[in-house]
C-alpha cells in the first residue's frame, strides 16, 4: 500500500536533518504500518526490540523449568500429556522469538551466551519456585493469564516479525491459561487437601503475577518511547488493571480468594481498587535475589554445558556431509 | 491432528492431545484377560519410556531437541493411554488406576525401556532400539484380529516411524561427528544392547493369542534388518557380550523401575481417591 506523507511531529529545526530513510520509517510508524527486517530503522528502535524480544525468548526458555519439574510427577496421564505439550510449546515460543530477534542482526548463540552468563534478563516470575502441583494451575491461570494481557497488544507491534510471532504464541497461550484454570477448578472441586493446595498456591502467585506488568507508569523509563514506536500499546498500569478485572469473576467461579484485602470494586472509576504492590520484592528478584534465580540459571547453564559435545558433533557431521556433497 | 497454528505435519500438539483416541471411543469391545495382559505389555513399555524421556524437557542439548524429545514422549503417552485404557476395561480399572496404583511386580515393561537416560548418546541408543522395535511391532499388529489393537497400532506406527527417523539421524551424527561423540555413541550402544534380546522372547501368553498378538521372536529379522544397515553406515559394530536375562513381562524388573515409579506415582498416591 502507499503511505500518504503524514506530517510527523518532529522538531522543525532539526527537520532538515531527517534522512529520506528516517522519514520513511517515521511515516510507516505514523500510519501504524509494519517495519520489516530490511527496512531502515533507528538504532534505538533496533536495540529496544532486540532487548525486548530476546528477554521474551529467554522467559519462555527459563519458564519451561518450573513446570518441567512436574512432568514426571503429574497426577494423571491426561495431565501429564497436557503439561508436556505446554512445556514443549514454550520451547517452540522461544524458538520463534529467537528467530524474530535474529532478523534484527543478533545471533542465537550470542543471546544464549548472554542468558547463561546472567547478563540478560527474563521475566522475574520464573524465579519463584513451584513446590506443589497446584502451581501448575496458578502458573497457567495467573502467569499465562498476565502474559496474554501483555502479549495480545504485541500482536500489533510495529515490527513485523515480532507481531507475527506473537499471533502464533497468543493462540497457544490461551490454551495454556485454560488448562491452568482447569487444574485449579478440579482442585477446588476436590478434597479439602486439594482445595487447600489450590488456595495456598494462588496466594503465592497472585502478587508476582501482578508484578509481571512491570513497574508503575510513573516509574517505567522506557515505556513512553516504546509507545511512540508502536511497540507497546498500553501502559503497565492499564494492563494490570485490565488483568485484575478479568481475574475477579474467574476467581469467583473457582471459589478461590485473591489475597488482597484492599481489592474492591470502585463504582466511580468503573474498575477495581487494589492494594499496594511490594516493589521492593520485585526489585530484589530482578536483581537476582529471588528464591530460584540461581537455580534457574544453573539448570540452563548445565544443559548448555552438558549438551556442548552433542552440538559439536552435529556441527562436525554437517560439515563432513557438506564436503561429501561437494566431492 | 488439529487444524490450528502449525501445518507442518508431525509434532504439533494442542489441547486435542488430551482426548483419548477415536479408536477407543468407538470401540465397544472389552479385552479378554489375555488380551488385557498383552495390552499391558505394550502400554507399560510406552509409558515407562515416556516417563524417562520427560526428564529431558528443559535439559536437552538444544532447544530443537527439547521439542523433539517432548514430541516423542507425548506420542508415547498417547499410545500408553490407549493401551492402558483398553487393558483396564476388563477389570474395571481406568488408565490412571493402572498407571498410578500398580506396584513394581505388576508392571510388564521390558528392561530396555526402564534403562536410565544416561547421557544423550545413551538416550539415543535406547531410542534407536526402541523405535525400531516399536515400528516393526505396530506394523505387524495393524493386522491383528483384535480390532482395537489393530486400530491403536495403525495410529502409533506413523508416529514411531518418525521416532525411528529421529534416532537414526542422531546415531549417524554422533557416530560420525567428533571423537568424543563417537566414543559416547559406542558406549551408549553397548550399554543398551544387552536389553535387545528380551524384546524377542516369546512368553506363554503369546501362544494363547495367536493372530491377536505379535509373536516377539517373529520380529527379530525385521528389527535387526532395519538396524544393522544404519549401524554399518555409522561404522558402528553390533555390540556383543552380556545379554540381560530380562523378565519384565513376568514382573521381574531392573533396579531402575522402582525409583521411576516412585516419582511417577508420588502425588497421585498421596491423595487416594482424588480427581485431577
Amino acid at each position: 500500500m502507499t503511505i500518504p506523507p503524514v506530517p510527523y511531529a518532529i522538531d522543525p529545526d532539526s527537520a532538515a536533518t531527517v534522512s529520506v530513510e528516517e522519514q520513511q520509517f517515521n511515516d510507516l510508524i505514523a500510519a501504524d504500518s509494519r517495519i520489516e527486517p530490511r527496512d531502515w530503522m533507528p538504532d534505538g528502535y533496533r536495540k529496544t526490540l532486540i532487548r525486548q524480544i530476546s528477554q521474551h525468548a529467554h522467559s519462555e526458555i527459563i519458564g519451561m523449568q518450573p513446570e518441567g519439574n512436574w512432568i514426571t510427577r503429574a497426577p494423571s496421564l491426561k495431565r501429564k500429556a497436557i503439561l508436556l505439550a505446554k512445556v514443549q510449546d514454550e520451547a517452540g515460543h522461544g524458538l520463534y522469538l529467537y528467530s524474530a530477534a535474529q532478523t534484527l542482526g543478533i545471533s542465537r548463540d550470542l543471546m544464549t551466551d548472554q542468558l547463561i552468563a546472567g547478563k540478560a534478563r527474563y521475566s522475574s516470575i520464573f524465579n519463584y519456585p513451584s513446590p506443589t502441583w497446584a502451581d501448575m494451575g496458578s502458573i497457567g491461570w495467573l502467569v499465562d493469564g498476565a502474559a496474554i494481557c501483555n502479549q495480545v497488544p504485541l500482536c500489533r507491534a510495529s515490527y513485523g516479525p515480532y507481531g507475527r510471532a506473537m499471533v502464533r504464541i497468543c493462540k497457544e497461550e490461551s490454551f495454556h491459561q485454560r488448562q491452568g484454570f482447569e487444574i485449579l477448578l478440579e482442585l477446588m472441586n476436590g478434597t479439602p487437601a486439594q482445595r487447600e493446595m489450590a488456595q495456598e498456591s494462588v496466594n503465592r502467585w497472585y502478587w508476582p503475577a501482578l508484578q509481571m506488568f512491570g513497574p508503575p507508569d510513573d516509574d517505567s523509563p522506557n515505556s513512553a518511547q516504546s509507545m511512540a514506536w508502536n511497540i507497546k500499546r498500553f501502559s503497565n498500569d492499564e494492563l494490570r488493571q485490565r488483568f485484575v478485572g478479568m481475574l475477579v469473576p474467574q476467581a469467583e467461579v473457582l471459589g478461590v480468594t485473591l489475597p488482597d484485602p484492599d481489592l474492591r470494586w470502585n463504582e466511580e472509576k468503573g474498575a477495581y481498587d487494589m492494594g499496594e504492590i511490594d516493589w521492593t520484592e520485585f526489585h530484589e528478584v530482578l536483581a537476582g535475589r529471588g528464591p530460584a534465580n540461581a537455580r534457574r540459571l544453573q539448570r540452563r547453564r548445565d544443559a548448555h554445558d552438558e549438551g556442548r559435545w552433542v552440538r559439536e558433533a552435529a556441527a562436525a557431521y554437517a560439515a563432513k556431509q557438506a564436503v561429501k556433497a561437494v566431492a | 491432528m488439529s487444524d490450528t497454528i502449525e501445518q507442518d505435519g508431525h509434532g504439533h500438539v494442542d489441547v486435542d492431545t488430551v482426548q483419548l483416541s477415536a479408536e477407543l471411543v468407538e470401540a465397544a469391545s472389552v479385552a479378554s484377560h489375555d488380551v488385557a495382559e498383552y495390552a499391558l505389555w505394550l502400554g507399560d513399555d510406552s509409558l515407562v519410556l515416556a516417563q524417562n524421556l520427560g526428564w529431558w524437557i528443559s535439559r536437552a542439548p538444544e532447544l530443537e531437541e527439547d521439542i523433539a524429545l517432548g514430541n516423542i514422549a507425548l506420542d508415547l503417552i498417547g499410545h500408553a493411554r490407549s493401551l492402558l485404557h483398553y487393558a483396564g476395561a476388563e477389570s474395571g480399572r481406568t488408565e490412571d488406576d493402572l498407571a498410578y496404583w500398580r506396584d513394581e511386580p505388576q508392571w510388564r515393561s521390558a528392561h530396555l525401556f526402564e534403562q536410565p537416560n544416561g547421557d544423550f548418546a545413551h538416550t539415543i541408543a535406547r531410542q534407536f532400539i526402541a523405535a525400531h522395535y516399536l515400528f516393526e511391532l505396530y506394523s505387524t499388529l495393524m493386522e491383528s484380529t483384535d480390532a482395537t489393537l489393530a486400530a491403536i497400532a495403525a495410529k502409533a506406527v506413523k508416529e514411531v516411524d518418525y521416532h525411528r527417523d529421529h534416532s537414526i539421524q542422531w546415531v549417524l551424527r554422533l557416530a560420525q561427528g567428533t571423537e568424543e561423540s563417537r566414543r559416547r555413541m559406542i558406549t551408549g550402544l553397548s550399554d543398551l544392547w544387552p536389553f535387545v534380546e528380551e524384546l524377542f522372547v516369546d512368553e506363554p501368553l503369546i501362544d494363547r493369542l495367536e493372530g491377536v498378538a505379535v509373536r516377539p521372536s517373529s520380529l527379530r529379522a525385521a528389527v535387526e534388518g532395519a538396524m544393522f544397515p544404519v549401524l554399518a553406515e555409522a561404522e558402528l559394530e553390533v555390540p556383543r557380550g552380556f545379554i540381560s536375562s530380562g523378565g519384565g513381562r513376568r514382573g521381574d524388573h531392573s533396579e531402575n523401575l522402582g525409583p521411576l515409579l516412585a516419582e511417577l506415582q508420588v502425588l497421585a498416591r498421596a491423595h487416594p481417591g482424588a480427581k485431577w
